[in-house]
């Protein structure tokens, strides 16, 4: 239609293209709460946070919670596996950031970095493998951390990925110590 | 499609419909007088047998719905009540679930044999590539209706396919929360899921419909893969081929009932046995026998990007295989070098599928990576340079030609016409 022989755009190519225009403006907002509605709606994104009582976790011990609907990993630390993660330079983790919701965004994945406060006895991390998203199992692998069953990523003692096709270490979500021996998750 | 009937309306009842709605001339030409190529072996029976499971599919899954509830405290439960509770119900549940393996052994069946006579060869590029998307449908339609249940596999399986679009890079994470509703597998997942499971055989219903009209435009490929060229070379398509492929039907549906009857599990997994568990990972997931070739693909590679696009490269290379292959000549019965090739091929897409079953470890990685190698040069290198190096044998003059030949062995050695 607007391939007519003249040269001159006239009232008809105007009218075409200002419909055209508006149609495809109407249907992107028509479309738009077709696909939001399919986003978190209020009562997830309402989830609140979490409180938990860590005095019971004894040393080597760990519990797994549910929080958003996922499982997070609360750890107390021994002192051995405090000084292997420690041991390890930076520079020779697959991922080098901190993946730590608590400190700088691009911090080093330093086993400090990986808590809050400096209390690196309690390691708080998400039970949800960054390959594709199985429960890794704790104290197994070659690295004495957490091994994920499904397609065999091996994290250590501080939850950083080591070997196997996860991309990133496991992430800490944000959380703050109420008292000595409360954590608030969320 | 209204060229090949010669229905002309009797009753004034007849002429009085066919003015207003020619139908019964459109079901005529299509799916009686079509003339179809005489030569069709029991390979080409496929296509009838998937209308058929597709039937089976929709009538079983729609009783389902009956009984089933979408929600996650009880989604276990009402299948676990289908199960025991309603009338028949296991007979339904363990139909639609073997069903939906049966659909996939014909499915597989019936894109082998499009691959070994080169059926998506000009000029019936459009016909595969209709039938590539309805292969990804179906695949997309399993994926959702094995979630349905609830169970630890179904779960699982969600999370670890739904997280493979977390490996986009930048919008991995906001389109896995999209897709899942929250920030996990949860309820408005298993909602969502119900909801396309139900949509999509519908659309696989019209995907087949736009098959069958694009196989129609130039009818069917053969075992000679040499043109139809008179009438000589055709029979029409009742009562021939309506016959030929309801016996087929009739043996598939045999092997559908030993499954369904002897071994209704045999194909699924203990483990979806268990509720679905948030918290606690199976020891070993792997998914429906169906998609391990792919899985196999998948972790293969030792990157989580790497792997995703490979997998879903795997199958989408397959929609420009009628321009990888550079082959003239359709039927590999007439390549020799492409006929071994082929057999390789199949072996290979086997292996790959055991190497999914397995723990990623080990030598299983290994020859993975080989076999996911393999798999891709057979596309990239093997047909477009076999079509180049290979002599074809000579090609019969045409169909009729072919099918005499074979009838009177007798005959002196020539018949055979060269290329034409």
């Amino acid at each position: 239609m607007s391939t007519a022989e003249h040269a001159d755009p006239n009232r008809r190519d105007f009218l075409y293209i200002a419909t055209g225009a508006a149609g495809a403006v109407g249907a992107a907002l028509v479309a738009w709460p077709f696909i939001d509605q399919m986003n978190p709606d209020a009562s997830v994104r309402a989830m609140a946070s979490i409180e938990l009582d860590i005095a019971p976790i004894a040393e080597g011990q760990s519990i797994t919670i549910k929080w958003r609907g996922n499982p997070v990993f609360v750890r107390h630390r021994t002192q051995k596996e405090i000084d292997e993660a420690k041991a390890v330079p930076v520079t020779d983790l697959p991922d080098p950031v901190a993946r730590n919701a608590n400190v700088k965004e691009g911090d080093p994945a330093t086993d400090v970095n990986r808590v809050v406060d400096g209390k690196e006895k309690l390691l708080v991390m998400m039970g949800v493998c960054t390959h594709l998203g199985c429960v890794p199992l704790g104290q197994q692998g070659d690295y004495g951390g957490w091994f994920c069953p499904c397609h065999g990523s091996h994290y250590d003692t501080a939850g950083r990925i080591r070997k196997g096709p996860a991309p990133q270490n496991l992430p800490v979500p944000i959380y703050a110590y109420i008292s000595d021996t409360k954590i608030r998750i969320g | 499609m209204g060229g090949h009937s010669t229905y002309q309306p009797k009753s004034a009842a007849e002429k009085w419909l066919h003015e207003r709605l020619p139908i019964v001339e459109l079901v005529k030409s299509s799916a009686l007088d079509f003339p179809t190529p005489k030569n069709l072996n029991y390979w080409w029976t496929f296509g009838g047998i998937l209308a058929v499971m597709l039937v089976v599919q929709i009538i079983t899954g729609i009783v389902l719905v009956m009984h089933y509830t979408p929600h996650v405290d009880l989604a276990f439960n009402s299948v676990e009540h289908i199960m025991r509770d309603v009338n028949y119900g296991w007979l339904i549940r363990y139909m639609h679930a073997n069903g939906a393996s049966m659909f996939f052994i014909a499915v597989y069946i019936h894109i082998f044999r499009g691959m070994y006579y080169g059926s998506y060869k000009a000029p019936r590029e459009v016909l595969w590539i209709i039938g590539v998307l309805i292969y990804l449908v179906m695949m997309a339609t399993a994926f959702m209706g094995y979630v349905l249940p609830w169970g630890q596999m179904s779960f699982w399986g969600a999370k670890v396919i739904t997280n493979l679009f977390s490996a986009i890079p930048f919008f991995g994470e906001p389109i896995t929360t999209w897709l899942w509703g929250g920030y996990a597998v949860d309820n408005p997942t298993l909602n969502r899921f119900f909801s396309l499971h139900y949509l999509l055989p519908f659309v696989l219903a019209g995907l087949v419909g736009l098959h069958i009209w694009a196989l129609h435009v130039p009818g069917n490929n053969n075992p000679t893969g040499v043109s139809v060229k008179s009438g000589q070379d055709t029979v029409p398509f009742h009562p021939y081929y309506t016959m030929k492929d309801s016996f087929a039907i009739v043996v598939f549906l045999i092997l559908f009932g030993l499954f369904l009857f002897f071994a209704p599990n045999y194909l699924g997994h203990a483990i979806n046995y268990e509720p679905a568990n948030p918290l606690s990972t199976p020891a070993h997931i792997v998914p429906e026998w169906y998609y391990l070739p792919f899985y196999a693909i998948l972790r293969a590679i030792p990157d989580k990007l790497g792997g995703v696009v490979a997998m879903f490269g795997s199958i989408a290379i397959l929609f420009v295989l009628p321009w990888l292959d550079t082959s003239k000549v359709r039927s590999g019965n007439y390549r020799p070098l492409f006929k071994g090739f082929f057999w390789i091929f199949v072996a290979v897409c086997i292996g790959l599928g055991y190497l999914g079953s397995k723990p990623p470890e080990g030598w299983y990685v290994t020859f993975s990576r080989l076999l996911t190698f393999y798999y891709f040069a057979h596309f990239l290198v093997i047909l477009p340079l076999l079509g180049l190096l290979e002599t074809p044998k000579p090609l019969p003059s045409s169909i009729s030609d072919d099918v005499l030949a074979k009838k009177k062995p007798a005959l002196p050695q020539g018949q055979a016409v060269p290329a034409e």
